[in-house]
């Protein structure tokens, strides 16, 4: 196995995702699978290469710092699952 | 008259005319939509009223004698993972059940000022996760040329509206296959523009470095119509391209002649159906014999294309989906603190799919893997670019399968993902390169299902391969 147990415990809390032991199993063999998949790329030698993140040419895109008017705060609150006084409302962050 | 089946340009002339009524046209869609969505089930939200309304104001324009613009009054449907103000817009995802955009995506609002008459928002794989639409996590989409197969996707729905009636044209978004695939196993035709060319702002990110909205529609002409009211500069979308903008219809000429067309050798290999593979042979033959010089070309890193995307794809789909986290939109599951809150959110609402490549991204960019995974994918991704750069120094277009098979049977291929990864294998390439490609139907196999090719253009060039397309289907 390329892929511990502890490696997808790390990997679920990053990912904010609950995976019970019972599934820690099945998980960890589809990962592997998966990695073993995508060895391929091993094979290549890209000592020399640059990595491309966007195809296109992009360069940094700067605008003018002027005040936009943007959505409005009833607009943005529209969706949320819980708020009060104009926030979203979430569970308590810190410890008591 | 059987309007359903028609294409937008033909109904255009019919509208202006006065010989039919924009309500009478969304009428006919929605009388086709009551036969056929049960069993299709190309919708996940359906706005007849505002349709109707919308159909009558462009009824209104006409009595008064206005000029109306081409796709004025035109049934069109958009792919659920598109922001629609007012309209609510799922990804097709239990997390995103009843969210309602407060904005408009570019794409749509560029296409909404053209009064187009909106039928509903369509079905698709899991936030575009998929190439079947069977990972929607609300029903199943199934393909109107065999309610056995699958539309393909991830913009199944799209495809499968415009293939089956129920919609005159359509909007997806392409990943990595996501319009090409479906318009190929649902013949109809489907255009992925160069990165940049639309805007993806209101475009539920899924791979930001791969993603673009485009046209799925009848024809060609259609095609270059929808692409002239959806491209162009958006500031913002920062991977926006800020260049001047062609009149697509000006592409639609039939004339190949002493274009340079390469069949890639590497695309013709064991594992592709044979009748796919004779169809795209045949086209290469019909191009020749209409003027253009078919040549064999080499994109030597053709196979390792699909490791590169779905390394690529899902770490970009583990950034872009940290925002559902329960707090400013989407559904909430309660925790007795805001992780655990998150937590069981995320576990809850997400599906299958999107979880494992939530899980392979994260893995991909964590410490300790990210240059074995990540960086070698970036790298390998700039090798997959150069093999196109280099093959269009001699050659103006690239013609290929769209698919390795026809729409395959529900059900045949979500036991095994990785199998479903390799129907990717001729559309990825594109992605990673962020080429523009069309797929436009070109025969049917014994069994009576569409079979399409691609046609991959130079960066910014999408008036070649439509011209292309125009002449093919011209002469078919």
């Amino acid at each position: 196995m390329k892929v511990t147990e502890q490696d997808i415990k790390t990997v679920a809390s990053l990912s904010r995702l609950k995976i019970n032991s019972a599934e820690v199993a099945e998980v960890q063999e589809k990962l592997d699978k998966f990695l073993t998949y995508v060895e391929n790329l091993q094979s290549i030698d890209t000592a020399e290469i640059e990595p491309t993140t966007y195809a296109l040419p992009l360069q940094n895109v700067f605008r003018a710092d002027e005040i936009k008017p943007s959505l409005d705060r009833e607009a943005a609150l529209s969706n949320a699952p819980l708020k009060e006084d104009g926030y979203f409302k979430v569970p308590r962050v810190l410890e008591e | 008259m059987n309007l359903n089946t028609k294409t937008a340009h033909e109904l255009h002339k019919l509208l202006q005319s006065k010989e039919i009524s924009a309500v009478e046209l969304a009428e006919n869609i929605f009388s086709q939509i009551d036969k056929t969505e049960t069993e299709i089930g190309a919708y996940l939200t359906i706005t007849k009223d505002n349709a109707l309304k919308t159909a009558k104001a462009v009824d209104e324009k006409i009595s008064r004698g206005e000029k109306i613009s081409a796709l004025e009054g035109i049934p069109c449907a958009v792919k659920d993972n598109i922001c629609t103000q007012g309209i609510k817009t799922t990804c097709a995802s239990k997390i995103l059940e009843n969210f309602i955009p407060p904005y408009n995506a570019t794409a749509w609002q560029k296409l909404q000022a053209e009064n187009p008459v909106l039928i509903g928002k369509t079905n698709l794989d899991e936030f575009a996760m998929g190439g079947s639409t069977e990972n929607s996590a609300y029903h199943v989409t199934k393909n109107p040329h065999d309610l056995n197969r699958v539309p393909g996707g991830s913009s199944g729905g799209s495809a499968a509206a415009v293939a089956g009636g129920e919609a005159i044209f359509a909007l997806g978004s392409d990943t990595g296959g996501s319009i090409r695939q479906p318009a190929s196993f649902c013949g109809v035709v489907g255009l992925k523009p160069t990165y940049g060319r639309v805007s993806r702002y209101g475009l539920v990110a899924y791979g930001s470095s791969l993603d673009q909205i485009g046209p799925i529609t009848r024809d060609v002409a259609d095609c270059a119509t929808v692409l002239n009211e959806i491209a162009g500069f958006d500031e913002m979308d920062s991977t926006s391209v800020n260049t001047e903008l062609p009149d697509f219809t000006k592409a639609l000429v039939a004339d190949v002649k002493n274009l340079k067309i390469g069949l890639p050798k590497e695309y013709f290999i064991k594992g592709i159906d044979s009748e796919v593979e004779n169809s795209v042979r045949n086209a290469a033959k019909i191009f020749e014999n209409l003027g253009a010089e078919i040549v064999e070309i080499s994109l030597p890193h053709t196979e390792y294309a699909i490791s590169t995307y779905y390394l690529i794809a899902p770490a970009e789909a583990a950034t872009n989906l940290e925002r559902y986290d329960g707090v400013s939109y989407g559904e909430r599951v309660d925790g007795v603190d805001v992780v655990e809150m998150m937590t069981n959110t995320r576990t809850e609402k997400f599906g299958e799919e999107v979880k494992r490549r939530i899980l392979i991204g994260n893995y991909a960019l964590s410490a300790g893997y990210y240059d074995a995974y990540y960086l070698k994918a970036l790298k390998v991704r700039t090798l997959i670019q150069k093999d196109f750069t280099d093959a269009f120094k001699t050659i103006d277009l690239i013609l290929a399968p769209t698919a390795p098979t026809p729409a395959f049977k529900l059900g045949e291929m979500t036991s095994d993902p990785l199998k479903m990864y390799l129907q990717d294998v001729f559309t990825v390439p594109l992605n990673l390169a962020g080429l523009p490609g069309i797929s436009i139907p070109c025969a049917m196999t014994q069994n009576n299902l569409p079979i399409g090719f691609q046609l991959i253009g130079k960066a910014l060039d999408e008036m070649t391969i439509l011209k292309a397309a125009y002449t093919f289907e011209q002469n078919n």
